[in-house]
């Protein structure tokens, strides 16, 4: 499809028809999931495919080129000590440390991420959040995770939240667009489906649960909504969205079971890093301590992995 | 709309390595006989019959085989428990007792859980985490009422009925075991209970906690065999209450014999709940309930919900729905702890459940299965699902007790209605809308004694179940539970 072929396709759904969510129901198949008992080979399997889905994330405002610059060399060499490891699927940091990574991750196949769209509230004009995201863009980025408004999306301005993303979506280019729709501001599960569709529709490559800034960040209920709104996407359209939870995922059992219930939602096709991502600062060393376990029988120090 | 691209693939890449639940810790006897006045004792006769493992067709144990004399034995024990110990001792003491039996049985909840699967087939999910605490919920509950009795009936005497007699299924052994034993023991009756043939295991664990509590001899009397046990229980003269669950045609056999008798009674028969599914349901969590509904424990359940009716507008998505759902369920060891769906209960459930697979096709029924293989030995039948049936089909009006689900569609509410009460049962129903004033519109005018809303097969000490029309009389559970085994009196 052209961009523009793909542009004219985008047509903002009618949100007073969204599927509802009955969330005692979304619990009860979360505790299912969360129930699923994963040994041996297979919880090898999922602890290097988790490394695999992991965005090395550090997004304060203490960053520094040579923070930045560790946590790319730790996302090349996870623990070169144990062979076999996957690296991660990429770096996620501020538009400002683009140039950073890009230099550092010369070479290696790891995604550039990049926030961008004045994350992480949004509380700008459309001109800043293109340029912030431009910006990112030239500086090296391809994956862009923009911010939805989600004061105009709460006011029900649903016309000017999908406008945005369609103008990011632009702005990007060739980038991969990531929708962050901060689930922890919409408040229910019924709206988070809504904003799903909505980004979805309005060209979202992948969409992602919370900036990480906002508590309660990703939960195992809302991706569920979000893992079905995607379901229905594609059943309807044909088009495959990604999925990413961020925040809050900091160990190998809790990604695990988001891994059980994408599997048991989307099935097999979207179990890869192209389509699942955790964003996560440190979920990696403790699926690294989980990894050195099953093959020791032990748990090392904390102290022999780095920390970046 | 989906088109055949697509389709979600759940087959093949990253499955789930085996979590087998250990068996180590548990202890079967390779002879049990029968529990009557406090002891283990050889039934007269001497007969024994195996119990085998419906998932590897194993040999687990031998069970006694009780003849009219064991039973008439049993009777006499409890009898003489009613008159003595039991009889005459304090309510709150009673309510000791039975506190007593639920924490041994919490103590051992994970041997009665695998012993519940291995001699059952359900699932080790289930046992776990559904049968063995219920049945401990049980216990609990009732024996907290034990001296509250003349609380659950203001202005009346609530008096104890004698011995009571209770036959219970292979479904849920040890969940129906104490539905019928906790609230006999807190209203102050002795009883006299015959598991079933196929899943006595349970209830011989619970005979030794029943003996570890240090209850009198007599109070509880546990006896297994076949039919002709359970009629002798029912006919005998000694009883004072019978109390069945199982089969609508056993139920009747029951009943004609009681007729004319003083004996009092409670019949928890069949079932073909109607599930209804309107379009404005939250329809990810509706294809859930429907999952639950009809899979649960192998659709082996008096309460499933086995006719789902879907409203038009919706039916195409519900069914894809439920399609890929079902391609997710685990079917297989039910010791393993990711097993969704266990083994048939039995060889005989097996062909009558598969004779209706044919039935269904012969008339004309659109059936699928999920595609999962199944293992070489035991008893196994793929969760199934008929579309294009109709009221005047047979899987849609008979009880199959099996994974089977007949699904048909409709237009208006009252259509859904008129079809859901057209069946001789009335067990159970559920309703699926986002839409409150529907569910109370609909869950009054729904002949079953259970409804649910928005979810299915939910189960608690406190609410009472029971049947309308041909799926029996009387309450069990909750406060009306109590009722069948009071005889209540002028204050």
């Amino acid at each position: 499809m052209t961009v523009t072929a793909a542009k004219k396709s985008r047509r903002l759904p009618d949100l007073s028809r969204a599927p509802v969510v009955d969330e005692v129901g979304v619990n009860e198949r979360v505790a299912r999931f969360q129930s699923r008992s994963i040994k041996k080979s297979s919880k090898v399997e999922a602890l290097k495919l988790i490394l695999s889905m992991i965005d090395l994330t550090t997004l304060e405002g203490q960053d520094t080129p040579g923070k930045v610059q560790q946590l790319c060399q730790k996302a090349i060499h996870l623990h070169d000590s144990m062979p076999g490891l996957p690296h991660v699927a990429a770096i996620c940091v501020y538009p400002t440390m683009v140039g950073v990574a890009k230099e550092a991750l010369a070479d290696h196949d790891i995604k550039i991420a990049s926030v961008a769209t004045a994350f992480p509230s949004g509380m700008s004009a459309l001109k800043v959040k293109l340029d912030d995201a431009r910006m990112a863009v030239k500086a090296g980025a391809t994956e862009i995770d923009m911010v939805i408004s989600r004061g105009n999306f709460l006011g029900g301005d649903y016309r000017y939240v999908f406008d945005e993303i369609v103008a990011v979506k632009e702005a990007c280019g060739d980038a991969h667009l990531k929708v962050i729709l901060e689930t922890g501001e919409l408040g229910t599960l019924d709206r988070v489906r809504k904003a799903s569709m909505l980004a979805m529709s309005a060209g979202a490559d992948f969409i992602k649960t919370s900036t990480g800034k906002i508590q309660p960040a990703a939960t195992m209920q809302v991706t569920l909504t979000m893992l079905q709104a995607i379901r229905d996407h594609y059943r309807d359209t044909g088009r495959m969205v990604g999925m990413k939870p961020a925040g809050g995922i900091s160990t190998s059992k809790l990604a695990i079971h988001y891994l059980v219930m994408l599997h048991e939602t989307l099935g097999n096709a979207w179990m890869t890093p192209e389509w699942f991502r955790f964003g996560a600062s440190s979920l990696a060393n403790d699926v690294l301590m989980q990894l050195l376990k099953q093959s020791t029988g032990l748990y090392q120090s904390l102290d022999y992995f780095s920390k970046d | 709309m989906a088109t055949p691209g697509n389709k979600l693939a759940f087959d093949g890449g990253w499955g789930y390595d085996p979590a087998p639940e250990s068996t180590d810790h548990i202890d079967v006897k390779s002879r049990y006989g029968l529990f009557i006045n406090g002891d283990f004792v050889k039934p007269e006769k001497g007969k024994y019959f195996d119990t085998i493992n419906p998932a590897t067709e194993d040999k687990l144990s031998r069970v006694a085989e009780a003849s009219a004399v064991d039973v008439d034995k049993a009777v006499k024990a409890a009898r003489a428990a009613y008159r003595g110990p039991w009889g005459r001792m304090k309510p709150a003491e009673r309510s000791k007792y039975i506190y007593r039996i639920a924490r041994i049985m919490q103590e051992r909840a994970c041997e009665f859980s695998v012993i519940e699967s291995l001699d059952g087939g359900k699932p080790i999910r289930e046992s776990r985490d559904v049968d063995i605490p219920l049945a401990v919920a049980h216990f609990f509950y009732y024996a907290g009422w034990a001296d509250k009795l003349e609380y659950a009936f203001p202005g009346r005497t609530a008096k104890s009925l004698g011995v009571a007699g209770q036959i219970i299924p292979w479904n849920f052994p040890l969940l129906m075991a104490s539905w019928k034993i906790a609230p006999a023991l807190a209203c102050g009756n002795t009883v006299v209970l015959k598991p079933a043939e196929t899943t006595p295991l349970t209830a011989m664990k619970l005979a030794e906690v029943i003996a570890d509590a240090g209850l009198p001899p007599g109070v509880v009397n546990i006896v297994t065999g076949a039919g002709a046990a359970g009629a002798a229980i029912v006919d005998h003269p000694g009883v004072d209450k019978v109390a069945f669950t199982g089969s609508t045609n056993i139920g009747r056999m029951i009943q004609k014999s009681l007729a004319g008798t003083n004996k009092r009674y409670t019949l928890e028969l069949g079932g073909k709940a109607a599930n209804i599914i309107f379009a404005d349901a939250a329809i990810d969590q509706a294809v859930e309930g429907i999952v639950n509904g009809i899979f649960f424990n192998q659709g082996h359940v008096c309460c499933a919900g086995s006719r789902l009716f879907v409203q038009e507008s919706v039916a195409d998505e519900v069914i894809a729905k439920l399609k890929d759902r079902m391609e997710t369920l685990i079917v297989g060891d039910p010791l393993d702890k990711n097993t969704d769906v266990g083994a048939i209960n039995s060889t005989m459930q097996l062909d009558k459940i598969q004779s209706y697979l044919k039935i269904g096709q012969a008339e004309g029924g659109d059936m699928h299965q999920s595609s999962c293989t199944l293992p070489n030995k035991g008893y196994w039948c793929r969760p199934t699902i008929f579309t294009g049936v109709s009221q005047s089909s047979r899987v849609v009006q008979e009880e199959i007790f099996g994974p089977v689900l007949a699904i048909q569609t409709f237009r208006k509410y009252d259509e859904a209605l008129t079809k859901a009460n057209n069946t001789p049962y009335g067990l159970s129903g559920g309703i699926w809308t986002d839409k409150g004033s529907k569910i109370f519109n609909m869950t009054q005018k729904i002949r079953a004694g259970v409804v649910w809303a928005n979810t299915f097969n939910k189960f608690d000490p406190t609410s009472p179940f029971g049947g309308y029309k041909e799926s029996g009389v009387g309450r069990e559970g909750g406060l009306h539970g109590l009722d069948a085994y009071v005889k209540l009196g002028v204050k």
